[in-house]
């Protein structure tokens, strides 16, 4: 398999987050999402680190999981703060932001 | 030099200082009286110095005592300060006498006024005597401007006195407005003449116009619209509309503003700006035919009046045809010695018919009749101010009367000297009219019910209810601060009438009068045309050997036309009701509909496109997700395609 069909991976996985992102209600749902675009980012730097042969992009990759952790973890939280204030954790309720 | 010019302008000064105190220090305007001896007592310092300051200028004396104002790169575009010469120093001293004594006879006239209104009086008393000797002293045009303007202002302030009164309101907006239309020709004259010659002032203007630097074309213009506004001033056909309603202010006001100085303020300009007027001769042929019009119709007007302040009005507005008709003959100076004599026996004649109301209690001629028998002292100084305004020899009138004729005659004006001719008959016949009816007929003393209910003035005419309430209810003459200015107007008409009669009419100043020759026949005839106007008052309401009726019948359509005013008033009424009124609502429907409409139409939407983008900020996260993940996949596509 070619460099191409992990690179289409990659774009299907990231359209797939984004769309939950965007659609998901929940926002532990949107979470989800994030996480999935943040993987299909991880195959393409593992892909192009195998395919160019440098590890740098390996490397790298096991940073950004770490780093994917943390960002649950830490979302997770403010999911529940969200909840205990709000009470409710649906995103299209949540429109604190507007004018 | 400098010593000289300090007496005017001290004499212009107390007016000023008399004004802002009274304006300023509200407790003392606000107590009346004391107020009125704070007025009276600057008036007469006034006098003084100005009575000083004319005995330094007899002749050529000449002092300018000017500091820059308004500065521009380099130079100063105009000053302030006095121009006392001859001219302007008898001038100073004639408005500073009317005042003084004005102000003192107001407090007898308005002694029933409450304490604040008689401080307003004369605060605007104050301020009108300061703008009055400010026109008359100015060294340019614009301080002469904002002068006038300041005149203007307590004209109106001062006709109305009583604004309580709808027809004193009515009358001061008239008056208002009508010297306004002449105003604004003077400011586009005085603004075209400064392009012109570059400058404002008054002596350097003269020195240009005397070298024949200034240059001719398009003067006429100029000076046709400085006339535009001395015909609003001084009460020229077809602007002499407002001065008759001006006569709803209070008697001692028209004496002062509507007789002797502010309605002559025109002709002094024209005799100051002489010189320029000398250079259009056709703009003076213009003034004096427009002049001696204003005499004849204002003279037939009066002719038919039974308010005897209106007979004086109008018989002011055709005296000051008068010195316009010397004016435009040439002769300034003999106007200017018409303006003097008429200024102190027409203040004589105002009032003495305010002594006169006050005790009727009514300006209608048809309620007065046999005064003379209770008011001798009045009927006295009433008669001395007629003889002087009809001309007949010994008094005050009889010589600038002469001289006028004479100068116009002199002049060439063949037509306008047959119409003073004319007026002049005229002036006495209404003069003695009045005379006959108010002092010595017996006609109205019944009808008028002065006698049993006293105040209670019938109806019809009493505007000028001034006080007196606590009088008597037999009229009679009236208190010591009353008579003692007119006892002082009557002698000084007579004093002038006798000195130029024994000194010769050679004037103070001036001496172009040397090539004034009047025809030997003249005089004769003014007297026989003045005497024989007497003569048929006498026969008409004296001694009713003619029938005042059918002698109304003989001129029944003139007497028609002259009781509706020859109907001018009806007519710029209809102008203003239908060119004027229609222009605003125009304007105004277009300033409403249009102008505001186009904003208002700009703001509602902008307002809406406001409302509708406001929904694209929903504040949830994911539609600014989705907002961005379009935006950018749009931005790939134009970058690839694009």
């Amino acid at each position: 398999m070619g460099l191409q069909a992990y690179l289409t991976l990659a774009a299907v996985v990231f359209c797939i987050g984004l769309f939950g992102v965007i659609t998901r209600r929940n926002t532990i749902g949107i979470l989800l999402g994030i996480e999935l675009m943040l993987n299909s980012v991880n195959i393409n730097l593992v892909a192009f680190a195998r395919f160019s042969a440098d590890v740098t992009g390996m490397i790298f990759t096991v940073f950004t999981i770490c780093i994917t952790v943390a960002e649950a973890a830490l979302g997770l939280a403010i999911v529940i703060l969200l909840f205990r204030i709000r009470r409710t954790v649906m995103a299209d309720q949540l429109d604190l932001l507007k004018g | 030099m400098t010593s000289d010019g300090m007496l005017p302008l001290a004499a212009i000064l107390l007016h000023a200082l008399s004004f802002l105190v009274l304006a300023v220090v509200y407790p003392l305007r606000r107590l009346g009286r004391p107020a009125a001896y704070f007025s009276i007592l600057c008036a007469a310092g006034s006098l003084a110095a100005a009575f000083l300051a004319w005995q330094a200028h007899m002749g050529d004396a000449v002092s300018r005592l000017v500091w820059n104002w308004l500065p521009t790169q380099g130079q100063t575009l105009a000053t302030v300060g006095v121009l006392a010469d001859a001219e302007s120093t008898i001038m100073l001293t004639l408005v500073a006498l009317v005042a003084c004594l004005v102000q003192l006879y107001s407090l007898g006239y308005l002694s029933e006024e409450p304490p604040a209104s008689l401080g307003r009086y004369y605060t605007y008393q104050a301020l009108f005597a300061f703008s009055m000797m400010g026109v008359v002293l100015a060294p340019n045009l614009l301080q002469l401007f904002i002068c006038w303007e300041l005149v203007g202002l307590c004209s109106y302030l001062l006709i109305g006195y009583w604004y309580y009164k709808p027809e004193a309101a009515r009358a001061a907006v008239k008056a208002f407005w009508t010297t306004k239309l002449g105003d604004v020709g003077l400011t586009i004259g005085i603004v075209l003449l400064w392009r012109q010659a570059g400058t404002f002032d008054l002596t350097e203007m003269r020195v240009l116009v005397e070298s024949g630097a200034l240059p001719v074309a398009g003067l006429s213009l100029i000076t046709f619209c400085i006339y535009l506004g001395a015909m609003g001033k001084s009460a020229q056909f077809p602007l002499h509309v407002w001065l008759p309603d001006a006569m709803e202010g209070p008697t001692p006001v028209s004496a002062l503003i509507h007789a002797a100085t502010m309605v002559t303020a025109g002709v002094y300009l024209l005799l100051r700006l002489e010189w320029l007027f000398a250079l259009t001769p056709d703009v003076l042929l213009i003034v004096a035919w427009i002049g001696a019009f204003t005499a004849l119709l204002a003279a037939v007007l009066a002719c038919v009046q039974d308010d005897i302040k209106r007979v004086l009005a109008y018989s002011t507005v055709s005296q000051l045809g008068y010195m316009m008709t010397a004016i435009g003959a040439g002769f300034a100076t003999a106007g200017f010695f018409h303006l003097l004599t008429h200024g102190i026996f027409k203040a004589l004649l105002f009032l003495g018919a305010g002594a006169v109301i006050h005790a009727v209690h009514s300006n209608d001629l048809q309620h007065m009749g046999g005064l003379a028998r209770r008011m001798p002292q009045t009927t006295i100084v009433f008669l001395i101010g007629t003889l002087s305004l009809a001309g007949i020899p010994l008094f005050g009138g009889f010589l600038s009367k002469e001289e006028i004729l004479g100068a116009v005659w002199t002049g060439g004006l063949v037509g306008p000297f047959a119409v003073l001719m004319l007026v002049a008959f005229l002036t006495a016949f209404y003069m003695f009219r009045v005379v006959f009816l108010a002092f010595f007929g017996t006609g109205g003393l019944k009808a008028s019910g002065y006698q049993a209910s006293g105040h209670h003035a019938p109806a019809p005419h009493s505007h000028d209810v001034g006080g007196g309430r606590d009088h008597s209810h037999v009229p009679h003459d009236p208190p010591v601060s009353m008579s003692l200015p007119l006892w002082l107007l009557a002698v000084l008409s007579v004093a002038i009438g006798l000195y130029f009669t024994v000194a010769g009419p050679a004037l103070p100043f001036g001496a172009e009068e040397a090539e004034l020759h009047p025809p030997a026949w003249l005089m004769p005839a003014a007297v026989g045309v003045a005497v024989a106007g007497i003569l048929l008052a006498w026969l008409t309401y004296q001694r009713r050997t003619i029938n005042a009726a059918s002698l109304a019948a003989a001129f029944g359509p003139i007497r028609y036309a002259a009781m509706r005013k020859f109907w001018l008033d009806d007519m710029f009424e209809a102008l203003y009701g239908s060119v004027l009124l229609a222009f605003s609502r125009l304007v105004g429907w277009i300033d409403r509909y249009i102008v505001d409409g186009v904003l208002n139409v700009l703001s509602a939407w902008t307002l809406t496109s406001g409302d509708d983008l406001r929904t694209m900020q929903s504040g949830r996260a994911q539609d600014y997700v989705y907002g961005v993940a379009v935006g950018l996949v749009v931005l790939l596509l134009w970058v690839r395609l694009g």
